[in-house]
């Protein structure tokens, strides 16, 4: 009783996020991610106050994790100071360590998330890009950036001499140097263990799912998959 | 306790001058004449000093709110971007981005909370990179620095937010994004319960400031849940929530603090248009949605296609007309060397004849 607690009460996120909780409910009533999922923020704090390794172990296996959009709406509103955002925050990053986030739809994700904005960081040096934003992946983004997209080198060099270039200004190419200096603080910092986990248990789970490998299609499924169950 | 003394706690230091600038990984992408109009404004119109060094980088912010970096990782990314405004010399931080600057005061909060993360983080910083940092005197967010200076720019002003046919204030919705001071509140200026920074620019230049019931609810962003496809429900569904109170109170536009904010609040009207024929805005052509600085640039004269505003999905040209800005409508589609490279293709939230394609929900 209290294993998975007390590995989560080693990320200050947990010790800062929950104190005592009395159930009053205000979390869930402000909660964006509330009123759209089935989800009850007070029901994740309840159990992970309970200490119940069983209960807690569920939880880190289920969708239900994976719904909060971190806007951390609760923390300013909590009467007893806790931050359930903080400890959702807690509860995915044990979740991904141990390889229990493949075994939910919404927590499968994660690897599609990590092989856009999190290589993009190493790459570029900036979670996004103008030509990761591809209008085929993002249909939501209407003819304006279809427009952008096409025509980028033309639109972004009216604000910079540097689009795409190195030296200052918005949508620079950042030097190797740098890119170097981001690689190594993920390196010596856990950030490069925490893709490679990623990575590591989605191509067992897509195996155990059928697919060859978590490969091009596998991204495509947890990409776009919704069962609408939710 | 004093009336006055009561407001104390909504007070936000802000500093003066001589401030290193952290660009955003959104504001860049969707609204790079925003950050260049914070610059000018700022240099050419105000006096003041702003450096920039090429060499800092995204804060990470989205990837640790999307849970694949660590808490551990982005401290360090952090601690390198201080490390960069200790070398050049600077003791102020101001940041473009609304996700940043949470990061930014929570990751000085939990340093100051819990030491042990600042003196790790100091020794990852100096074993990746071999640099070391002094913690920065103030952190604000560029829309903060924007708001210190509004009586100012209100002197420049070439022009007010009024409509200059009626002479009446333009109404004005404001959104200052849930991490602004949501996650702490001492650090925002009105805290969470009384946002005043958009609101006290809006005053100041001349506008009305529209209240409405979920005036401060979150845009829908939700990190994890517009960066999947699959979840992207989540998003608009929130944006749609806020169209729906805001659309019967008529505002002019939409001014948000957070880049991320002001693109999703403009691309979703055109999601919702395709989605379910709904639209919103005083003549069903949708409300355009302004970046602050590029308010700000609008109330100093600036050309709204220099400001980028040519980058919107809702057409802005009928706010420019209600405040009699004076702007060249062929010049939106004018690449760099001043050629015409073509048109976007029209939705129902362009003001150019589009209806034929679309069921307008009235």
């Amino acid at each position: 009783m209290g294993k998975y607690y007390d590995i989560l009460a080693q990320d200050v996120r947990l010790r800062e996020g929950l104190k005592a909780c009395m159930n009053c409910g205000i979390c869930t009533g402000v909660c964006p991610a509330a009123e759209f999922y089935n989800y009850d923020p007070r029901q994740i704090i309840v159990t992970v106050q309970s200490r119940d390794d069983e209960a807690i172990e569920a939880l880190l296996k289920s969708n239900t994790i994976w719904y909060c959009g971190e806007c951390m709406s609760c923390r300013p509103r909590c009467p007893r100071g806790n931050t359930p955002g903080y400890v959702i925050q807690a509860l995915r990053t044990l979740s991904q360590r141990l390889g229990f986030f493949v075994e939910s739809e919404k927590g499968r994700q994660q690897l599609a998330i990590k092989r856009t904005i999190g290589q993009h960081i190493l790459d570029k040096g900036y979670c996004i890009s103008p030509k990761l934003i591809n209008p085929q992946l993002h249909p939501e983004q209407g003819p304006v950036w279809q427009w952008i997209y096409d025509n980028d080198v033309d639109i972004f060099g009216r604000f910079t001499p540097n689009y795409g270039t190195e030296g200052a200004g918005p949508v620079r190419e950042i030097d190797p140097e740098t890119l170097g200096e981001i690689r190594r603080i993920f390196e010596v910092t856990g950030g490069m263990d925490m893709y490679n986990t990623i990575e590591e248990h989605s191509r067992r789970k897509a195996r155990e799912m059928g697919f060859d490998d978590a490969d091009d299609e596998y991204f495509m499924e947890v990409y776009r998959y919704n069962s609408n169950n939710h | 306790m004093s009336k006055r003394y009561s407001w104390n706690e909504f007070q936000k230091e802000i500093a003066d001058d001589h401030y290193f600038y952290a660009r955003s990984c959104i504001r860049q992408n969707f609204f790079p004449g925003s950050e260049q109009a914070f610059l000018n404004i700022m240099r050419n119109d105000l006096g003041k000093d702003v450096f920039e060094d090429a060499r800092h980088t995204s804060c990470t912010g989205i990837g640790y709110h999307s849970d694949i970096v660590p808490l551990e990782t982005i401290m360090t990314v952090v601690a390198r971007q201080f490390a960069l405004m200790t070398e050049a010399g600077y003791e102020n931080l101001t940041s473009s981005c609304i996700t940043s600057f949470g990061i930014y005061t929570e990751i000085l909060e939990t340093w100051k909370e819990f030491p042990e993360t600042l003196e790790q983080t100091r020794k990852s910083l100096y074993e990746a990179t071999g640099r070391t940092f002094e913690i920065p005197k103030n952190v604000a967010h560029t829309s903060d620095v924007i708001f210190h200076n509004r009586e100012q720019i209100a002197e420049k002003a070439k022009l007010k937010l009024v409509n200059a046919m009626t002479g009446e204030p333009l109404r004005v919705v404001e959104h200052i994004g849930c991490h602004y001071a949501k996650i702490f509140p001492s650090k925002g200026v009105g805290g969470s319960e009384f946002p005043y920074v958009l609101a006290g620019m809006i005053e100041s230049w001349g506008g009305e400031v529209v209240d409405y019931p979920e005036r401060r609810h979150c845009c829908g962003f939700g990190f994890r849940n517009y960066l999947v496809q699959a979840n992207r429900g989540y998003s608009v569904a929130n944006s749609r929530k806020k169209f729906e109170s805001m659309a019967p109170y008529k505002p002019d536009f939409i001014v948000c603090n957070c880049p991320g904010c002001t693109m999703f609040l403009d691309k979703w009207q055109y999601t919702l248009a395709e989605m379910e024929g709904s639209t919103y805005g005083q003549d069903n052509r949708g409300i355009p949605v302004l970046s602050y600085e590029e308010m700000a640039g609008l109330v100093l004269g600036y050309d709204p296609w220099e400001l980028g505003m040519q980058m919107h999905q809702v057409d802005v040209e009928p706010l420019l007309d209600k405040m009699g800005v004076d702007y060249e409508p062929s010049s939106k589609y004018l690449g760099k060397k001043g050629k015409f490279i073509g048109a976007p293709k029209s939705a129902i939230v362009n003001s150019s004849p589009a209806e034929k394609y679309y069921r307008i929900k009235r």
